[in-house]
């Protein structure tokens, strides 16, 4: 960086001198932060601001807790939140396994980029295209199954999406298969940056694979692993949308079995025309995320950024 | 990383363990993208009576009937919507960036957060008010309101982005040419911009990623057929097919292409730019 920056300064140095020099017009910060401030505030304040407005109303008119009431009462609400819920279940897996993946990853010299690779592409890929592929895998006659029968494994070819009891597990098992990429990377990046000394120390020792791991990498990488926990937890409770809807075409189905808060939301306010009962849903939502936003600016304010500047 | 001081038999039974279960985890990761790319080359007769075997006489068939329905439209809608929010965020967040990271002013450090918090915010939380808003200016099916939406959401993590890279610049070569009667704006023009191209890279790597996949927004705004992106489309796309597995999943592989093309030119901007919302470690 400092080469590149001693061959600009004198080469920009000069062009500066003519219009520059005799006008510098410096207003502060203002006319820089402006539009980037103008859109936030559009998107985000605007928004979160007429939504409370609009939970407390129905038709304009002021009705108090009323919308929340019928919204907290409704068992489809209910299973909903339920739901997302036990989605939150798969957090800990999903650690678990990209810890795993990281670690071997990290000790396999061999092919490592080949499998980082094949780890990482299910993150990559758009959940609308994952859903519909999966979608189609997993019918009862479809592809999953038919290999399954075909290797005399009749008893394990279950209806994945269309049973009520299997389709919210199915589900978890997708939005695992297409998370663990992100996890794996995140804290593989920061295995690489970890000094290697102690490491080496306790192979020296004689430490074993799991001991080393244990006692050396886990400590060290406890703050990813934060950030990375609270992340899919906040994903788990109000970014799961786009799984559900694409493979259960809108319905949150069978019956209710993959219902979530956000399709509830969306369903009420473009499906039923209670855009009073999505705004307090969605106002629910924002407060039982606030825990986790609150935990993700903890753990990001802790460090000034990210494993990007090396 | 230095291992295999002893290779004692256990200790290669246990490399081989490793390997194993990394070979099963990568096949496990690779395979519904095989059963795509492969199902997407068959007719639908040779997929149901061979799902898994490697297509022997492949056929463009799904291809052509994906291309000929409308393929072509999303797409373009898709390049439409993405190439616009994304040259927008990223041009308006490099100038905030700069307004945060060069001067020193009071609550800075508590917008900065403010932001950090945004980043998470469940975007169906905002969506009711955004829709009503655009109802009223009777812009449901335009792109503009979409584009709007888009840049702001993706405003806050690139502004955070940013700001953290601006900030690493050293004083020195600011002060250097400021003193040489450089305003702001040509400070920023002729230095700042120049030494930003690997984050500015990365911004737009991540963010393109996620405008080209996000569904939900899209789907709300833009209901008119001719206006549908590809992600809204290849939703409804599956059940005008599901007599045609192989044209589905011809459709998934085209929806893909641009990514794929995107992550194997971009791949070292895009690991940068996933891990750079992470914590550093203490």
């Amino acid at each position: 960086m400092t080469s590149a920056v001693t061959t600009a300064y004198p080469v920009t140095a000069p062009e500066l001198s003519g219009a520059a020099r005799g006008r510098r017009r410096n207003f502060g910060p203002w006319p820089w932060i402006l539009p980037a401030g103008i859109g936030i505030l559009f998107v985000f304040g605007y928004s979160l601001v007429d939504l409370l407005q609009q939970s407390f109303k129905y038709r304009g008119a002021w009705v108090g807790l009323d919308n929340f009431r019928l919204v907290v009462t409704d068992p489809l609400f209910q299973t909903a939140i339920f739901h997302n819920a036990l989605l939150l279940f798969t957090v800990p897996i999903l650690v678990a396994l990209a810890l795993l993946f990281a670690i071997l990853l990290f000790e396999t010299r061999r092919g490592m980029r080949f499998y980082q690779s094949a780890v990482f592409l299910p993150y990559l890929l758009p959940i609308p295209v994952v859903g519909v592929v999966f979608g189609q895998l997993l019918q009862l006659n479809g592809a999953l199954n038919s290999g399954l029968r075909a290797l005399g494994l009749q008893s394990f070819a279950l209806d994945w999406l269309g049973d009520p009891n299997q389709a919210l597990v199915t589900m978890s098992a997708i939005i695992i298969w297409k998370e663990v990429g992100f996890g794996t990377i995140l804290i593989l990046a920061r295995l690489i940056s970890l000094p290697t000394e102690l490491l080496e120390a306790a192979q020296i020792d004689g430490a074993g694979f799991f001991k080393k791991h244990l006692k050396i990498t886990l400590p060290q990488l406890r703050p990813v692993i934060l950030f990375y926990a609270i992340n899919e937890a906040i994903v788990m409770v109000s970014w799961v949308f786009n799984y559900v809807y694409v493979m259960t075409n809108g319905q949150g189905g069978p019956g209710d079995a993959t219902m979530v808060s956000e399709l509830y939301i969306y369903r009420s306010a473009f499906q039923n025309q209670a855009p009073e009962l999505a705004a307090a849903a969605a106002v629910l939502l924002l407060i039982s995320t606030l825990f986790f936003i609150v935990g993700f600016f903890k753990v990001q304010s802790r460090s000034q950024s990210g494993v990007l500047d090396e | 990383m230095s291992r295999g001081f002893h290779k004692t038999p256990i200790a290669k039974a246990g490399i081989t363990a490793r390997q194993l279960i990394l070979i099963l985890f990568a096949a496990m990761a690779v395979v519904p993208g095989y059963l795509m790319i492969t199902a997407s080359l068959k007719t639908q007769d040779d997929f149901l009576a061979h799902p898994w075997s490697i297509p022997m006489h492949p056929s463009l068939g799904g291809y052509k009937a994906a291309w000929n329905d409308q393929f072509p439209r999303w797409f373009t809608n898709s390049l439409i919507v993405t190439s616009a929010s994304v040259g927008l965020t990223v041009a308006i967040a490099a100038i905030a960036a700069w307004g945060f990271a060069h001067w020193q002013w009071r609550g800075r450090e508590s917008v900065l957060g403010v932001l950090v918090s945004l980043m998470v915010v469940p975007p169906v939380v905002l969506l009711i008010p955004l829709f009503q808003f655009g109802a009223k200016l009777g812009w449901i099916s335009t792109f503009r309101i979409l584009i709007m939406v888009y840049v702001g959401l993706m405003l806050p993590f690139s502004i955070y982005l940013l700001t953290n890279f601006f900030k690493a610049i050293p004083r020195s070569i600011i002060e250097a040419a400021q003193i040489d009667g450089a305003s702001d704006l040509r400070t920023f023009r002729s230095i700042v911009l120049p030494l930003s191209g690997p984050p500015l890279i990365t911004l737009t790597v991540v963010n393109l990623l996620w405008a080209w996949n996000e569904l939900l927004l899209a789907l709300v705004f833009l209901q008119s057929d001719e206006k549908k992106t590809l992600m809204v489309g290849i939703t409804g796309f599956q059940n005008r097919y599901s007599l045609s597995i192989p044209t589905i999943m011809a459709g998934m592989t085209i929806a893909t292409f641009p990514l794929l093309i995107a992550y194997l030119f971009g791949q070292r901007y895009f690991v940068a730019g996933l891990t750079s919302g992470a914590v550093k470690g203490e």
